[in-house]
């Protein structure tokens, strides 16, 4: 079986994030730039169907050229080869537009499933695996807390705000994982080092036959129009219990006095 | 004049609060634009809600009356939802920004040329055009978003971003639709639906207070104290990465930067120190509450209320105090 996991570089949670006034996109000079973290659920799901299953697994990545060593990192975890989409034209695509540009480079690769992160931390949209799902007239099974290929079928458990649904379909079929699904290893030394020397292969929108009309951010039908850093928060009132809780009964008037009790 | 669809979230022939704060927005945005505002029910029970979404706003109801809205994966209501964007005409569709419902957003969108945007705080309609106001690198940037001429507006809405409102209209007009689905869209099937809520504890992503826990309960008795809490303010209960790696409570109330978000009017940290990876998941809550025994904590510097101490011994009282202010 042969299973794509596309993955996405993001700014550092820890680390100071900026967005050029300019061209409204990320600015990534200077800030630390790392695999999301919710990919590395992803890869470990993948890692186990290659280990269950034997499947070959690729990673894929939409970003400029200095992203490749999330490429680099993907792999190290155990991945065959990687493919980056990489070009000009798609600098600043919205959601949508990624969608389109992933589902372009998913057209030209084989695959039985796709497992995306289901949430990247920067924007948190959520969209792509859908939007990719549907372009390619594929069942789109995301928010999955467990996974299970059997066959030509695919059963998730699709995690939501009060359980989770049991969903099937036959394959292939695109996904997205939710952290719950697994405890993800970290990278072996020699993972790291036969990541040096795995394959990456590069291609253009003009390779993948993407139509530059739909993607980037001159054609983005969501448009960040502001931005501001959130306000910093006062200092807020710090009581030290003296071991006996008696702190307690002032916290309770501080919530009284604001009308949650 | 044109119609803004509000897509109803609803669970047991009721309409989640999410969806009466979505109406509100709604209703702000036809209050600038002069649109009227229309609900949208897929699934049984929509014509028992027709009164509650009229009181909220809404002067139509497009219900689709089928239990097949929800027998297979995302695309039945995608396709009774293009429906209605088909033969309305409406432009603005406004979503629940939650797991599920983004999904049918997302693919909507290809379908009607449709740009998306989630998790949005605020709406308004400036120089003509909507805008929606949205938090990003969890919360610390506010972004303002609007769309790109001559596309169809998708707006995902936050809980608790609106307050739901009465208007004083009447029941809304219930306009039956029957859909009738393609091949593709019963592919995927669902084959069974889990509940794993605890029927009387809200949700962390709705609840108005979220009582949270994290490594400083040592163990998995901690989450009764902090459930006990959570009852007494009718609040729902999260947890750190660190609990829920630990299995003291379940992943799904994991509330961080691989978790969830949420952005209660409450949240209360007990034995969270708020590692960055943990406040990209709850910083935009309105207050915040923090008690733990290290005073360098960094939850500290975001606490509007905080108490360094035992928690094992603060809570209790807490709870003590609580209950006796309630009478």
């Amino acid at each position: 079986m042969k299973v794509i996991v596309p993955v996405k570089r993001v700014p550092d949670t820890a680390g100071e994030k900026n967005i050029d006034p300019n061209d409204k996109t990320v600015d990534r000079d200077g800030i630390e730039s790392v695999l999301c973290p919710i990919n590395e659920f992803s890869i470990e799901e993948a890692v186990r169907l290659k280990e269950s299953h034997g499947a070959e697994v690729k990673v894929l990545l939409m970003g400029p050229e200095s992203a490749q060593p999330i490429l680099r990192k993907a792999l190290s975890y155990g991945l065959d080869a990687a493919v980056q989409i990489t070009d000009d034209a798609l600098a600043g695509s919205d959601a949508i537009g990624t969608a389109r540009a992933i589902a372009k480079a998913l057209e030209g690769e084989e695959f039985d499933l796709v497992i995306f992160g289901n949430q990247a931390t920067d924007a948190r949209t959520c969209v792509v695996p859908a939007a990719v799902a549907e372009i390619l007239g594929l069942p789109s099974l995301t928010y999955a807390r467990h996974l299970e290929v059997d066959g030509d079928k695919v059963v998730v458990h699709r995690e939501h705000e009060e359980g989770y649904d049991v969903v099937e379909s036959t394959l292939p079929a695109i996904v997205s994982v939710v952290e719950a699904i697994n405890e993800p290893r970290y990278p072996s030394f020699k993972g790291i080092m036969a990541a040096k020397s795995k394959p990456l292969d590069v291609k253009s929108a003009a390779d993948l036959g993407v139509d530059t009309s739909q993607v980037g951010q001159a054609n983005a039908r969501a448009v960040l129009t502001e931005f501001e850093q959130r306000p910093p928060k006062e200092a807020g009132t710090i009581v030290e219990d003296d071991g006996s809780g008696s702190t307690a009964a002032q916290l309770a008037d501080w919530m009284q006095s604001k009308k949650f009790v | 004049m044109g119609e803004l669809l509000v897509l109803i979230d609803h669970a047991e022939g009721q309409p989640r609060k999410l969806s009466l704060q979505m109406l509100a927005a709604a209703n702000q945005v036809a209050g600038q634009t002069g649109d009227t505002v229309s609900a949208v029910w897929l699934g049984e029970g929509g014509a028992g809600a027709a009164e509650v979404l009229g009181r909220h706003g809404a002067t139509k109801l497009y219900s689709w009356n089928s239990s097949d809205a929800f027998g297979y994966v995302t695309l039945p209501q995608v396709e009774a939802l293009q429906q209605v964007i088909d033969t309305s005409g409406a432009q603005v569709l406004f979503f629940a920004s939650t797991n599920l419902v983004k999904d049918v957003a997302a693919r909507l969108a290809i379908r009607v040329e449709a740009g998306v945007i989630t998790d949005a705080t605020g709406v308004e309609v400036v120089d003509g055009k909507l805008q929606a106001t949205k938090e990003v690198f969890g919360g610390e940037l506010i972004t303002r978003c609007t769309f790109a001429d001559g596309v169809k507006q998708f707006v995902g809405i936050s809980n608790n971003a609106f307050v739901a409102e009465e208007t004083g209209g009447g029941a809304a007009e219930l306009v039956e639709i029957d859909v009738t689905l393609s091949e593709t869209a019963t592919k995927a099937k669902v084959t069974s639906v889990e509940k794993q809520v605890t029927a009387d504890r809200p949700d962390i992503a709705e609840a108005a207070i979220v009582v949270s826990g994290g490594r400083g309960l040592g163990s998995e008795d901690g989450f009764k104290l902090m459930e006990e809490l959570a009852d007494v303010l009718g609040a729902g209960v999260g947890a750190s990465r660190a609990a829920t790696d630990a299995g003291w409570y379940p992943h799904r109330y994991q509330i961080g930067q691989t978790g969830r978000t949420v952005s209660p009017m409450l949240y209360i940290g007990s034995g969270i120190s708020g590692a960055i990876q943990h406040r990209a998941g709850m910083q935009t809550s309105q207050n915040i509450i923090a008690i733990n025994k290290d005073g360098e904590a960094p939850i500290f510097q975001i606490a509007d209320f905080g108490i360094v101490g035992d928690l094992y011994t603060v809570v209790p009282k807490l709870i003590e105090e609580l209950k006796a202010r309630k009478g």
